[in-house]
């Protein structure tokens, strides 16, 4: 006699515990601490703070940890928990013209005040595999410091914007929307299309931001300028009426530098498309910046043709947490669902097999 | 000012009880439920009344009342809810006098008919068994509610308000400790 | 800048109430996960839903501890609507054993210590994934269903803006046009699962991946029934004995289908049946998807013979 599969809560707590066992690899080897991934993968962190969308480096690094360094399933760890914690308010907005710069770099202008500053980048590295990071207890190579420029660092787009030649954004002291709160709604607004991108998955973003490189939906950007470096966040509680300090986060600014054809109203000039991410993560704000142009389409009067101009497209598959969930979900049972299309397949089947029969036999 | 009652003993389970029993009113016009038992509200507010805004009205609802400063003062205290300059701009409307003219409340849109505006309205009585005949959905066959306290013209105006579907306001009744809901697709006969 | 959500944290500490005796509840969260914020909110939502039957109403679903598309819309809603005194039946397919519906049995019961069933009758309010259950629900019930895609007209109409409008007019052409061309090609309407219905003849909803064969049980059903769509942040409601008509044509009426077999465990011949394959030459036999309902009839078999 046939008896029914039981068993789900036991085969539930037997895969969790597998699951521990496999975390921790090969029990002979040290295991990683928390700290050693929050400083020797800040990378990896910096990517799970900006789509876990909290900027916290200590949970990240248990995300990762915890993850076995899956870096979607880190986000999503950080993403519960960030829900569960109380709100206290909005910050004021970040002032990146004071970043302190670890690097900032131009490509529309040799010099500029400020300079060009390299920073700690993979950008003209070889790459070919370092054997010697596979030896263990190499010392740390000490890099050579230069003075740190003195005065502003001004942004590309204001020196552009003086001469007129750059589209002026509205400055608004009107509050945000907040997609943690409110569902997306459409048309969206910038600074929703802006958050929704700020924690987008990074791969999403830059194949979307490469398909416009590549005519879809294309203009052509320059990387006004790209700046790296740390932010003071400011925080106004209602009952002081001014701005208290809060600390400092890492942060990468992009803004790209767009044509515009101009308008009835607009003389022609650049436009901008921005990006801002949590820690070092120029791919990221860059791709960002090239989705965020793609969808002003509208707004500037131009056709929407390319998918990285569509914004139901967009930012309804921007969220790697919400995409990693559904097409996950498929692994559950769907017995019932399929159970019906057998069924309804079978009816199908006969009925036309007996249509077939009926000719035949006239 | 003086010094304010307490709100909900257990903000967490008489918040999750007082919404249980709106949502069975709400679910099932012209049946009563109960909420509020305990809260001691400054008059003319009645503790069923005061219980539904303690449950559902916060810092994201905006909310208008007629029951004068020490109402508002604790329902500022205990909600925090942002209180409308008009009934129209208002997602909870708290009448205990006449209530506004319905018409006259936000209905929400074609697209959006849930931004329709919750009207509580404090009446003299509910009773179960005798009164309006009430059809419509959460009804099996027909419900009735005698209501002691509304404007002669109100089943007129109801009548309009469920004419506008899917637009349009929801009603919860309340009586001392007692509620009933009439949402917007009920219809309502006088008995 | 908006206040804080100053009452969020309120009794978040005070989870040793009596009353809720049923389980340990885990610390550091509020009851049923949620925060007081988040379920006025939710209770907002599902309130207007129940008024508006059969629309779908955007609500700001929070991300869970479980994944999006693993029932987290249910998972909120019945968070929202869940107290001390409820017994929480969960399913998935049917059954109460399937992984899922351990998963998310499991979670209430961690964080909101509440009494759990697997029989219908027990349950005061039912999560359920992809069924109806076979007993008729009483009027003393909920029914909670987890929802993918709430939009009945998505596979026709992909952008939300654009069917938001569709429904706001009652242009329910698309889904028409849709079962017609299969009445065209197949001779009568291929859909499945998830057949579209008009709730009390104005909204087109989606019921869920339900198989069509429990579309009657929505009609006029005594229960409550609230359905969340975490992902797409959607709920929406049926209220009790609400119609709940399946669409179809006069000349093709709805016509429910099931696998025309018994039960190989209970005989059942009226319940829904999943397949299970026995060996690879063919062997298959049916069982009901519905563990409780089945597991009831071998029970009173049993206590017969």
């Amino acid at each position: 006699m046939y008896v029914a599969v039981k068993g789900g809560e036991r085969a539930i707590s037997a895969a969790h515990a597998w699951l521990d066992e496999t975390r921790r690899g090969d029990p002979a080897l040290p295991e990683l601490t928390v700290a050693q991934i929050e400083q020797q993968m800040p990378l990896a962190v910096d990517r799970v703070m900006a789509e876990g969308s909290c900027h916290d480096r200590f949970l990240a690094a248990l995300a990762i940890k915890q993850a076995k360094g899956d870096l979607i399933e880190a986000a999503f760890l950080l993403r519960a928990y960030r829900t569960t914690l109380p709100r206290f308010g909005v910050s004021e907005p970040l002032e990146t013209n004071a970043m302190r710069i670890r690097r900032r770099i131009s490509a529309t202008y040799k010099d500029l005040p400020g300079g060009q500053v390299l920073g700690p980048t993979y950008d003209y590295t070889h790459r070919l595999l370092d054997f010697a990071l596979a030896a263990e207890g190499s010392d740390r190579a000490e890099a050579p410091q230069a003075e740190v420029p003195a005065g502003a660092v001004p942004r590309v787009t204001e020196l552009l914007a003086r001469e007129g030649l750059m589209q002026r954004e509205e400055a608004t002291d009107a509050e945000p929307g907040d997609l943690t709160r409110e569902p997306l709604a459409f048309p969206a607004a910038r600074p929703v299309r802006l958050q929704n991108l700020a924690r987008g998955d990074e791969g999403f973003l830059l194949a979307l931001g490469y398909s416009t490189q590549r005519g879809y939906g294309g203009n052509h950007p320059f990387v006004g300028e790209i700046r790296v470096g740390h932010v003071t966040v400011e925080f106004t509680p209602p009952e002081l009426g001014f701005p208290i300090e809060l600390g400092e986060i890492g942060i990468t600014e992009c803004q790209m530098v767009n044509q515009f054809k101009g308008s009835r109203t607009e003389p022609p000039q650049f436009t901008r498309g921005y990006g801002l991410t949590f820690g070092h993560g120029e791919r990221r704000a860059m791709s960002m910046a090239l989705v965020d142009r793609a969808l002003r389409a509208t707004e500037l009067g131009e056709d929407v043709t390319a998918p990285a101009q569509d914004h139901e497209f967009v930012l309804y598959h921007s969220d790697n947490i919400e995409a990693t969930g559904f097409v996950e979900h498929l692994k559950l049972p769907h017995y019932v669902d399929f159970q019906s299309e057998l069924e309804n397949l079978r009816t199908i089947r006969a009925a036309l097999a007996r249509e077939a029969m009926q000719e035949a036999a006239e | 000012m003086s010094t304010l009652t307490p709100g909900f003993a257990d903000p967490v389970l008489d918040a999750q009880a007082t919404f249980r029993a709106v949502l069975e009113a709400m679910s099932r016009p012209g049946r009563i439920q109960r909420a509020g038992t305990g809260l001691r509200p400054p008059a003319p507010m009645m503790p069923a009344a005061a219980a539904v805004l303690l449950a559902l009205a916060d810092s994201g609802t905006t909310l208008w009342q007629d029951a004068g400063t020490d109402a508002e003062a604790w329902l500022r205290f205990h909600c925090g809810a942002p209180f409308a300059a008009m009934p129209a701009e208002a997602a909870f409307v708290l009448a205990t006098g006449a209530p506004p003219v319905i018409a006259d409340l936000n209905a929400g849109s074609e697209e959006e008919p849930e931004r329709g505006a919750t009207l509580i309205v404090q009446v003299a009585a509910l009773e179960e068994g005798a009164g309006w005949r009430l059809s419509g959905p959460g009804i099996e066959r027909e419900h009735r509610l005698a209501v002691t306290g509304l404007p002669s013209d109100f089943v007129a105006a109801w009548a309009r308000n469920r004419g506008r579907f899917p637009r349009g306001v929801d009603v919860i009744l309340c009586a001392g400790e007692r509620i009933a809901a009439l949402p917007r697709t009920v219809a309502i006969a006088e008995g | 800048m908006s206040p804080p959500d100053d009452r969020s944290a309120e009794g978040g500490g005070d989870l040793n109430r009596p009353g809720q005796t049923k389980g340990p509840v885990m610390e550091g969260y509020n009851f049923a996960y949620l925060d007081e914020a988040t379920k006025r909110m939710l209770r907002r939502t599902i309130l207007k839903a129940v008024a508006i039957p059969g629309h779908q109403i955007p609500f700001g679903a929070r991300e869970m501890p479980l994944p999006y598309g693993w029932g987290t819309g249910g998972i909120q809603v019945t968070a929202a609507i869940l107290g001390p005194s409820d017994t929480l039946k969960v399913i998935d397919q049917g059954a109460d054993d399937t992984t899922n519906a351990v998963s998310i049995r499991r979670f209430f019961t961690r964080v909101a210590g509440v009494a759990t069933t697997e029989r219908t009758a027990e349950a005061t309010i039912i999560q359920t994934r992809h069924r109806i259950p076979e007993q008729a629900l009483r009027e003393d019930q909920v029914i909670v269903y987890q929802v993918p895609q709430p939009e009945p007209l998505s596979r026709l109409e992909p952008r939300r803006a654009e069917t938001k409008r569709l429904h706001s007019l009652a242009d329910y052409g698309l889904m028409h046009v849709r079962l017609y061309e299969d009445i065209a090609r197949y001779g009568h309407i291929a859909k499945a699962y998830d057949y579209p219905v008009m709730v009390n003849g104005r909204y087109l909803m989606a019921p869920s991946p339900i198989p069509a064969f429990d579309n009657p049980k929505m009609d006029r059903m005594p229960a409550l029934q609230l359905f969340g769509a975490g992902r797409e942040k959607r709920i929406y409601a049926v209220p009790p004995y609400t119609e709940v008509r399946s669409l179809d044509f006069e000349d093709h009426p709805f016509r429910p289908i099931r696998a025309p077999h018994a039960c190989a465990l209970c005989g059942s011949r009226e319940s829904y049946l999943d397949e299970v394959i026995t060996d690879d030459r063919g062997g298959r036999l049916f069982v009901c998807s519905d563990t409780d309902y089945c597991s009831g009839r071998v029970a009173l078999r049993e206590a017969a013979e």
